[in-house]
């Protein structure tokens, strides 16, 4: 009876996930080796009854998802405890922030680094860019030939689209993308992705009054 | 002696890396450098598959299993017959390193070659990186990871 009742949400010393201190970044580094294991059956699970690539992006954006909301909930708690609360530490309420938060504040607590570069399409003024030379989900991954579109840091396209849309920014999905053709840096970055946010209409209508409001 | 002052000139190269799953079957094969004679793929198949009973044969050989267990208080290591580690030519050394499951890594190197070991723990860790941990990899199927070639390839010519 005791033993059944232990676990996560009661654990055995009588410290549930309630009572830790909100801040705990400093020992919460966990093994990679663990989670690219974990990944492979995440990518296995996923891989059941598509129908094609396309399937199989989505079902990993979908698990990411949930996450990105949570993710969000948590990194704004922690960086407005632990900083003297400023307009900063709030929701991002604009796009350049909200993406800053993803680029810098997201990355660094998934992967410990900021991400590679934050871009604006230019052929699209609601399609925004983050590319990651090396993303760690991609690291242990070896695409097979015949599925070589398939980019499984669609994951991570999952995260980011929960966290955009948790913040009240609605999208017309993310996507993950190898970077290819673009010139000079496939070479060196043969893992190269361009995670693809493509923001709705209404966002960038309210982007555009609230920078006429200044 | 005269060889070791030439250390330096002398050959030093990893020919061959042959994975062999737990049930005989060449899974994996590569040729780093030139040297051995080519093989076709089914020559290839009849070498791992013969030295899969081989080793296996060896293993039995050796040790005989005790004729009563040792009394019970006091814990024992069971000794893991190891089979088959090294078979030496005048032309090149074949070493075998058998995972805990039973697949096995088989390098062909010159008899040189020093550090054989070293080289081996880093093809068994490429292995568990690339391949192991590729959800598009299955257990004992031939092994196509893009990325284990090319940390094999950057990894053996560094060694050179």
């Amino acid at each position: 009876m005791a033993a059944s009742s232990t676990g996560l949400r009661y654990p055995s010393n009588k410290k549930t996930i309630y009572d830790r201190n909100i801040n705990r970044t400093k020992t919460s580094e966990l093994s990679r080796a663990a989670f690219a294991y974990l990944f492979v059956e995440m990518i296995t699970y996923a891989q059941r009854r598509v129908t094609g690539i396309a399937d199989l992006e989505k079902r990993l954006n979908t698990q990411g998802y949930p996450l990105g909301l949570r993710l969000l909930d948590l990194l704004l708690a922690r960086t407005a405890s632990s900083a003297t609360t400023s307009p900063a530490n709030l929701r991002p309420t604009r796009i350049l922030p909200l993406l800053q938060f993803i680029h810098t504040t997201l990355w660094r607590h998934l992967f410990g680094r900021p991400a590679d570069a934050l871009e604006r399409s230019a052929a699209n003024a609601a399609e925004y860019m983050i590319s990651d030379n090396d993303p760690l989900v991609n690291g242990y991954v070896s695409v097979p030939k015949e599925i070589s579109q398939l980019n499984c840091a669609a994951f991570v396209a999952g995260v980011i689209e929960g966290v955009c849309e948790g913040a009240g920014f609605a999208t017309d999905g993310v996507s993950a993308h190898w970077a290819e053709g673009a010139g000079g840096g496939e070479d060196m970055w043969p893992g190269k992705t361009i995670f693809l946010i493509r923001f709705r209409e209404e966002v960038m209508e309210r982007e555009e009054i609230l920078g006429r409001a200044g | 002696m005269r060889r070791e002052w030439e250390g330096e000139k002398l050959p030093r190269v990893v020919f061959t890396l042959l994975i062999v799953s737990k049930a005989g079957g060449l899974i994996y094969n590569r040729e780093f450098h030139a040297g051995l004679s080519k093989q076709d793929t089914n020559e290839l198949l009849i070498i791992a598959g013969t030295f899969h009973g081989v080793h296996a044969i060896s293993q039995k050989l050796c040790p005989v299993p005790p004729a009563q267990p040792p009394p019970s208080n006091i814990p024992t290591m069971p000794v893991r017959p190891s089979g088959i580690e090294v078979m030496e030519s005048a032309n090149f050394r074949l070493q075998c390193f058998q995972t805990v499951t039973g697949t096995k890594f088989l390098l062909f190197t010159e008899p040189q070659q020093p550090n054989i070991d070293g080289i081996m723990r880093r093809i068994y860790e490429l292995y568990c990186d690339f391949a192991m941990k590729n959800p598009f990899y299955t257990v004992e199927m031939p092994i196509r990871c893009e990325k284990f070639d090319r940390g094999l390839d950057g990894f053996v010519k560094a060694t050179r």
